[in-house]
């Protein structure tokens, strides 16, 4: 069914997240809800309701005063590839509202096509699903400001991060009309990639050589969430603190961090 | 034909095999998810030509660039503007929310007269009529100085009309808000002996110490710094951060050093003490270009030992020995004043004491260091024109006691507001306020609505419904930053020569107007010689005529900045006698040293301290919808504000992680509810500032406390400013 699609240089996109020049400012959170017409509403404080496809969490190191450290970590839609694009959500998924592309790497997410039974946020180990439990409400007139590029969402439905994937149907139909077919790396960028002010969010094509991500994700700083359960996760952090890499996925006392995503490549 | 049981079930699983084999249930399940979401009711958003637009974000005083993404004539985005000298393509979460605040519920959408206690909407031939009156009536009555006006704003044309326009009329009470900067660039101004403004050469420093200044939460200009700090990462420079919170700033740095609140001064000093001590200061500097070390060295020694030093602060001496040795062996240092994102202005001997640090380590007018340089007039603008009235009214001192004219002048001392204004050498009859919003903002601030009831008439230009608009008499209310023209001056700390301008991206969606163009306007109303003091026809004219050719520029690409600039070398900035800094300037030595909270610790054990973020916005304009739904439910919940406190502090007091607490100062008293947090020093509790707004707005109103209503203002005995940083606090169980 996916051979149609098949491309010749397929892509992978994915991120690397410095999480050393991390601040923790919100920016991406804010420059995602702007981009992608996500709804508010008027108490945001119940964070298992509130959607924020991009999410900042602040992780610490459990100790008391005066070693206490705190390190953010911004965490998008991992669009995992699982093996062979079996994410987990995208398996479970009975109405093929999701779906894993072999062009881009990108896990989709189809509004129109979901109707809200929610075995994709029961899958997902990142929580980064979020489901609309009430129909949106802009205030009046600030419908004005919602991009005509990102179909607002109603209650019933799951959304979550598509890496921008408007941005790359710009830029692709852009370089169609120009007789190319490939894209150079500041032609497709995510929202947040942009507004970060830290410049901590490094976007672009994981196969690609040419990519400031492909040398990145070699980085020794450089681990993956929950690699041991096989998801494959195209979002990659970096940190140089060892107590944040070993929050990265569950370790045993005497394991030692960075093993984990060895094994899954061999 | 018979059902024997063998058939029937053959029928229905080859029944179900088959509906299985068909595309209904993928067809259904289509459907079943179109009919329950095709509502008329959700929006579709009208396509259309893109465009973008170059401009500037006037939220706050960090003077990014910013792009507007239109469709048609809606702008549906804003982003960082790519090149920008500040920004370069960052922006900080409020900047990106800018379009809730033009497309938002909390608009003024005309001017507005309050009448019994009711808004009245009124056409602005009325509103610039009503203000006229009554300013001719206090003229006419000898009362020119009793009208005043709040700036949120130092520097830009805006500000420089309604301080102009307040002089034309005969008063001397304009004040702006003074900010650490205000406080930094009077230090550096006394201790190099001229007018100097301070420019940080943040990204080419290699040791910073920041005396609390919130780097990366907001301080000065929040998108430079954070990509300062991300330059620092790269090239491995060291930042060490002194505070009594582990702050973001903290926990990015290499080093947090917890400190007692307050006593970051103490810590300054000691550290140069050190320095002075084991002779590390830069010999050629000092040597060459200085005057007053001796004293200033006795005075170290005398007072700020290490063993002293650490009394003071809780540092341990061996810290402060060890911090002074590396700051004074890095090849480019440099030591940061402001604390939190660097609204408050502090005291002047804080602000001389980081500033002298830099000094004995040679980091001014160097890379990587302070530069100072000397402040120009902004504008040549001709002469303001006075009538007898005006003349005699300026005779009048101000408000708060400063002389303006004064080489001394810190500039604006608003700190002490609700009790000069009503109170002071006389009461205030008529009150601007513009771009700034006193009874949220201020310290103390119930005290300032208090004396807000007592002022009779109030003109609001705010474009926003605040909690000032409510003591109002009148809005005269400001096209939005996205709806209007208005230089954006070099943001704090810049150094280089930067300006942007704002500029109409969308044209203005209420009957609103350019404070500029109402104030100007409002001069022609009033006429004479206040008339004659506003040669321009409109706002736009003044601008193009302030500028000249660089307004063309400025229209243009949205700024204009001078990449080569560079600041006076040593030999030029301290060549002759009087030009040497100054190591014993005027009130350093011989100044209080450190301000006490207020309230005694008997009752009060423990030490509120406010903090900054950039997911809050503490200044005149409260975070939109987008931002304050990135505010962790462990600083906001539902209604409730969270206040952080050391377990081990908690563990004292009985209060549980969760828990709700009484939370006492001398200012006041609120519930809140308990965050026990372990990157607090024990005995310290900290709440940030931009929660507890009033207003109309139901995506920020009555969410939290503000805690500016708990902290009350302390002047400083040299230079006037707020030098409090918190406040003692008592916490009970609830």
């Amino acid at each position: 069914m996916k051979k149609g699609h098949e491309h010749k240089n397929p892509k992978k996109y994915g991120m690397v997240i410095d999480l050393d020049k991390c601040t923790g400012c919100g920016a991406c959170m804010v420059a995602c809800m702007a981009e992608n017409n996500v709804p508010f509403k008027k108490d945001e404080s119940n964070k298992l309701d509130s959607i924020t496809w991009l999410r900042v969490y602040k992780l610490t190191n459990n100790k008391p005063y005066p070693d206490t450290e705190i390190c953010y970590l911004p965490r998008p839609c991992m669009h995992c590839e699982g093996s062979h694009g079996h994410s987990p959500c995208v398996s479970v998924c009975p109405a093929t509202a999701t779906d894993y592309s072999t062009e881009t790497g990108i896990v989709s997410q189809i509004y129109t096509r979901c109707f809200g039974c929610r075995y994709c946020m029961a899958a997902c180990p990142y929580h980064a699903r979020y489901f609309n439990w009430w129909d949106p409400v802009w205030p009046t007139g600030m419908e004005q400001m919602l991009s005509p590029n990102v179909s607002p969402r109603m209650r019933g439905v799951v959304e979550k991060c598509s890496f921008c994937y408007h941005r790359y149907q710009l830029a692709m139909e852009k370089a169609y009309f120009e007789e190319r077919e490939d894209l150079e790396e500041d032609e497709y960028q995510t929202a947040c990639t942009e507004a970060c002010p830290a410049g901590a969010i490094v976007f672009g094509d994981l196969n690609n050589k040419g990519h400031a991500v492909y040398k990145l994700k070699s980085d020794p700083r450089a681990f993956r969430l929950l690699e041991r359960l096989g998801t494959n996760p195209k979002v990659y952090y970096l940190s140089s603190r060892e107590w944040v890499r070993r929050q990265g996925d569950n370790y045993l006392e005497h394991e030692e961090t960075g093993k984990a995503r060895q094994k899954v490549h061999h | 034909m018979k059902i024997d049981r063998r058939s029937f079930l053959s029928l229905g699983l080859g029944a179900a095999a088959g509906t299985a084999l068909t595309p209904l249930p993928w067809k259904l399940t289509d459907d079943l998810s179109i009919w329950t979401q095709m509502w008329p009711w959700t929006p579709v958003p009208q396509d259309g030509e893109t465009t973008y637009v170059n401009s500037a974000c006037a939220i706050c005083p960090g003077g990014c660039g910013i792009t507007v993404r239109k469709v048609e004539d809606r702008a549906i985005k804003i982003e960082g503007m790519d090149g920008h000298p500040v920004n370069d393509g960052g922006i900080c979460p409020l900047g990106l929310s800018g379009l809730q605040l033009l497309y938002g519920p909390r608009r003024i959408k005309s001017p507005m007269k309050k009448e019994n206690g009711k808004w009245v909407k009124i056409s602005w031939k009325e509103a610039i009529a009503v203000v006229s009156d009554q300013i001719d009536a206090l003229r006419k009555n000898g009362e020119a100085q009793a009208i005043g006006c709040i700036s949120g704003l130092r520097k830009g044309t805006t500000s420089q009309l309604l301080e102009r326009f307040l002089l034309s009329l005969g008063s001397p009470n304009y004040m702006s808000i003074p900010s650490s900067y205000d406080a930094y660039e009077l230090a550096v101004s006394r201790m190099h002996g001229r007018r100097m403004t301070a420019g940080i050469d943040a990204e080419e420093s290699n040791f910073i110490l920041s005396f609390g200044s919130g780097v990366i939460e907001g301080w000065w200009s929040p998108v430079r710094m954070i990509r300062a700090h991300s330059v620092w990462k790269e090239k491995k420079a060291k930042l060490v951060q002194m505070e009594a919170r582990l702050s973001n700033t903290a926990a990015q740095a290499d080093k947090w050093i917890p400190v007692n609140p307050g006593a970051e001064a103490a810590l300054a000093m000691g550290i140069a003490a050190v320095i002075v001590k084991e002779s590390l200061y830069d010999k050629a500097f000092v040597e060459n270009y200085s005057r007053g070390f001796e004293e200033f060295r006795n005075m170290l020694l005398d007072a700020y030992s290490p063993d002293k030093a650490a009394s003071i602060t809780g540092v341990p001496s061996s810290v402060i020995e060890s911090l002074a040795r590396d700051f004074a062996g890095a090849s480019r240092p440099v030591a940061l004043y402001g604390r939190g994102n660097g609204s408050q202005p502090g005291t002047l001997f804080e602000a001389m004491a980081v500033h002298a640090l830099n000094a004995i380590v040679g980091a001014v007018n160097r890379p990587g260091g302070v530069w100072a340089v000397e402040q120009t007039d902004d504008n040549d603008w001709p002469a303001i024109q006075m009538d007898e009235i005006a003349k005699k009214g300026l005779k009048s001192p101000r408000i708060d006691g400063l002389d303006p004219g004064s080489e001394k002048d810190p500039g604006s001392l608003v700190s002490r507001f609700s009790e000069l204004a009503v109170s002071g050498e006389y009461p205030l009859k008529a009150l601007f306020i513009a771009g700034a919003n006193p009874c949220y903002s201020f310290p103390d601030s119930n005290a300032v609505k208090a004396a807000f009831e007592k002022i009779p008439f109030i003109v609001s230009f705010s474009s926003y419904m605040d909690e000032t608009v409510e003591y109002a008499s009148l809005v005269l209310p400001n096209h939005t930053y996205l709806e209007r023209y208005e230089d954006v001056p070099a943001p704090r700390g810049m150094g280089k020569p930067v300006r942007g301008i704002t500029r109409p991206v969308v044209s203005p969606l209420y009957n609103t107007r350019n404070t500029g163009d109402a104030v100007i306007e409002l001069a022609g109303k009033i006429g004479g010689s206040v008339a004659e003091s506003f040669p321009w026809g409109d706002y736009e004219t003044c601008l193009q005529e302030t500028f000249g050719e660089e307004w063309g520029t400025l229209e243009e690409e949205g700024f204009t900045s001078d990449s080569d600039f560079s600041p006076r070398s040593w030999e030029e900035a301290f060549k002759e006698d009087s030009g040497k800094f100054n190591f014993a300037s005027a009130g350093f030595l011989d100044s209080v040293r450190e301000i006490v909270p207020e309230g005694d610790d008997g009752s009060y054990p423990l030490i509120l301290v406010p903090y900054d973020t950039l997911r809050l916005s503490g200044g005149y304009i409260g975070d939109p919808p987008f931002v304050i739904k990135t505010v962790e439910d462990t600083v906001l919940k539902k209604r409730d504000s969270f206040v952080e406190v050391n377990p081990e502090t908690a563990g004292k007091i009985g209060v549980k992680n969760g828990g709700y607490a009484t939370l006492s100062t001398p200012k006041g008293q609120v519930k809140v509810r308990v965050n026990h947090y372990d990157g607090i020093k024990p005995g310290v509790i900290a709440m940030p500032r931009g929660l507890g707004h009033g207003g109309t707005d139901e995506y920020l109103a009555e969410k939290g406390v503000n805690v500016n209503e708990l902290i009350g203002p302390i002047p400083d005995p040299q230079s006037g400013f707020d030098g409090a940083w918190g406040i003692r606090a008592k916490l009970t169980r609830a």
